[in-house]
């Protein structure tokens, strides 16, 4: 009986202060995200006001929503693929190939992912910069030394790509090591067969490789969708606040910029919701049109 | 027996290459800006520094803070990477080895919690330290939930435990029941067992965690932006923000490199040092928000 007493208060000491603030910090706030959503609410003074899902009816006609709504669909579907097909390229080089120097190239690789997004951010200000920047001097060969300066982050119909590049730059390491941990699994006496009957090395990767890291590949389209969204806040707030005029703004950018600066809690609240049941939303349809059978090997 | 390298794996190699320069170039470029003086900004940015203007760091550590939000980031890591380890190593523990009423559920719900993600809650959970502040202010006359190091400390380390628990959890069910059974017939009890028996064999997976969690604590700048308003206590990452905003407004470069350098050093030292253990760490349960 004793016995059970002390295991009893042992187990509720080791996970009760972890289940506390989890509680705390984690789930009351998001529920509240989805209870403030139906609330007319600015914020600091008291009187909320509860007008059901109006705010989300606002939402369907809020023109700079929409235009968040596309930024962020055009990030999640373009980065996706090009940091993809990069992270998987060089992931088969470096674990296939013996290339010299390729543990060296690993760890290069991988150092975006080490940094903090303010400092990426500012990285690529610098790289961007009209004048004094890395890209349009080295651009500047090219063009002559004349040529008007590209306006990377100034121009609106340029700036969503400078974002997609840092974005691509930073994310494609850390695929690219999850796919190596895979890769390095799959048993080398198949490539070694498919050597003997003269399957090229494309042919290698797409017979091989990719269909038996298929599982791993799906989970990290899952994580691409959610992390994108929120990368693609992170490097916005801190690269080009939204601007100019709107066109980097983001999903969450845009429900930061009206909880927070706005004031206007309860509509970026709503915001939030949206984001929320889109993210899921994605995952779960991706998820279901990328399912195959799981290979063994 | 040699072989000449094929035209396809040069191509390939160009391509690691490039991609290497890409990332190379820039960061080693912050370094040689960190000591260029202003004048020099002008012009080719290719061009090698003239001297060491090390007065850049001297600006950015007195006239623009960098110090004291140095200090900031070091305490608010440490206390988040201690209060993450004193909670999330033994509830780990226990989610993985024992069986009890809402065993189940518990596990479920920290999986859950792996799916949100910070930049949703923080708006919440801002206002909920306002309101907190509020009621304490009228009971107490005192209100410490804004602003305060340690309340963003504790957050960062809450946010961190899906994913903390989720990594311990992972290597705790795997060692055999042997190891507890064999303590309590010795006549250890189960605090004991614990803390003597099974943390030290998890070594390699607390350090994994504490590598991970250090480096998004000290590159974290949503939470400690939007709860730490009073300059004394802002972090570095949110002190580089105003560097850049004032390099806008000032072109003011070299202390915006200088401050670069100074919030990406500390990371990077880290990574050379251990790199081997961070990319393998990554196959053991790699997970990012």
């Amino acid at each position: 009986m004793r016995q059970q007493k002390d295991r009893t208060g042992f187990i509720a000491a080791c996970v009760l202060p972890a289940t506390i603030l989890f509680i705390i910090f984690m789930i009351i706030p998001t529920i509240n995200v989805f209870r403030m959503s139906l609330y007319k609410w600015g914020g600091y003074s008291n009187n909320k006001q509860f007008v059901g899902f109006n705010n989300f009816k606002i939402l369907m006609n809020d023109q700079k929503f929409l235009r968040s709504f596309q930024n962020t669909v055009l990030l999640i579907v373009l980065v996706t693929i090009i940091t993809l097909f990069f992270a998987l390229f060089f992931a088969a080089v470096l674990s296939r190939e013996k290339l010299k120097g390729s543990s060296l190239f690993r760890v290069i690789f991988y150092i975006p992912n080490i940094l903090s997004v303010v400092v990426i951010s500012a990285i690529f200000s610098a790289i961007y910069d009209p004048n004094n920047g890395l890209l349009n001097s080295v651009l500047s060969i090219f063009r002559g030394k004349d040529a008007s300066p590209i306006l990377w982050l100034g121009n609106q119909s340029i700036v969503i790509y400078s974002v997609l590049i840092a974005m691509v730059w930073q994310a494609i390491g850390y695929y690219m090591v999850m796919y190596m941990a895979s890769m390095t699994s799959v048993p080398e006496s198949l490539y070694e067969s498919a050597n003997l009957e003269g399957a090229s090395k494309l042919t290698q990767f797409f017979s091989i490789t990719l269909p038996l890291i298929w599982t791993n590949i799906r989970t990290t389209v899952t994580f691409f969708i959610i992390s994108n969204i929120n990368i693609s806040f992170l490097i916005v707030r801190a690269m080009t606040n939204g601007g100019p005029d709107g066109s980097t703004e983001v999903f969450l950018s845009y429900m930061y910029g009206q909880a927070y600066t706005n004031s206007s809690y309860g509509y970026g609240m709503a915001i939030g919701v949206v984001v929320f049941i889109f993210s899921f939303g994605l995952s779960a349809i991706v998820n279901y049109v990328t399912k195959r059978e799981p290979l063994e090997f | 027996m040699k072989k000449k390298m094929s035209a396809s794996s040069i191509v390939v190699y160009i391509l690691c290459v490039i991609f290497a320069i890409t990332i190379v170039v820039p960061v080693g470029w912050v370094f040689l800006a960190s000591i260029k003086e202003n004048s020099e900004f002008y012009g080719n940015p290719w061009a090698l520094p003239k001297g060491f203007y090390f007065q850049n760091f001297i600006d950015a550590f007195e006239k623009a803070n960098m110090g004291a939000y140095f200090v900031n980031s070091i305490m608010i890591t440490a206390l988040a990477l201690i209060i993450l380890l004193v909670v999330a190593l033994p509830a780990a523990y226990v989610l993985a080895r024992y069986k009890f009423k809402g065993s189940k559920f518990l596990n479920t719900a920290f999986m859950a919690g792996l799916f949100i993600n910070v930049n949703y809650i923080v708006v919440p959970i801002f206002l909920m330290l306002v309101e907190g502040d509020k009621f304490l202010k009228k009971v107490f006359n005192v209100q410490f939930l804004i602003n305060n190091r340690f309340m963003v400390a504790l957050i960062l380390a809450s946010t961190a435990l899906p994913f903390t628990i989720y990594l311990l959890s992972g290597f705790f069910v795997s060692i055999p029941k042997d190891y507890e059974e064999a303590a309590y017939v010795d006549g250890s009890g189960y605090f004991n067992t614990m803390v003597k028996i099974m943390m030290p064999m998890a070594r390699p997976s607390i350090i994994t965690v504490i590598l991970f969690n250090f480096l998004s604590f000290w590159n974290e700048y949503i939470i400690s932006m939007t709860l730490l308003t009073k300059q004394e206590y802002k972090t570095l990452p949110v002190g580089l923000m105003q560097l850049m905003q004032a390099q806008k407004a000032a072109a003011n470069y070299g202390r915006l490199y200088a401050g670069l350098i100074i919030v990406m050093v500390p990371t990077l030292l880290l990574y050379i040092a251990v790199q081997k253990k961070l990319l393998e760490g990554m196959s053991l349960g790699g997970l990012k928000g």
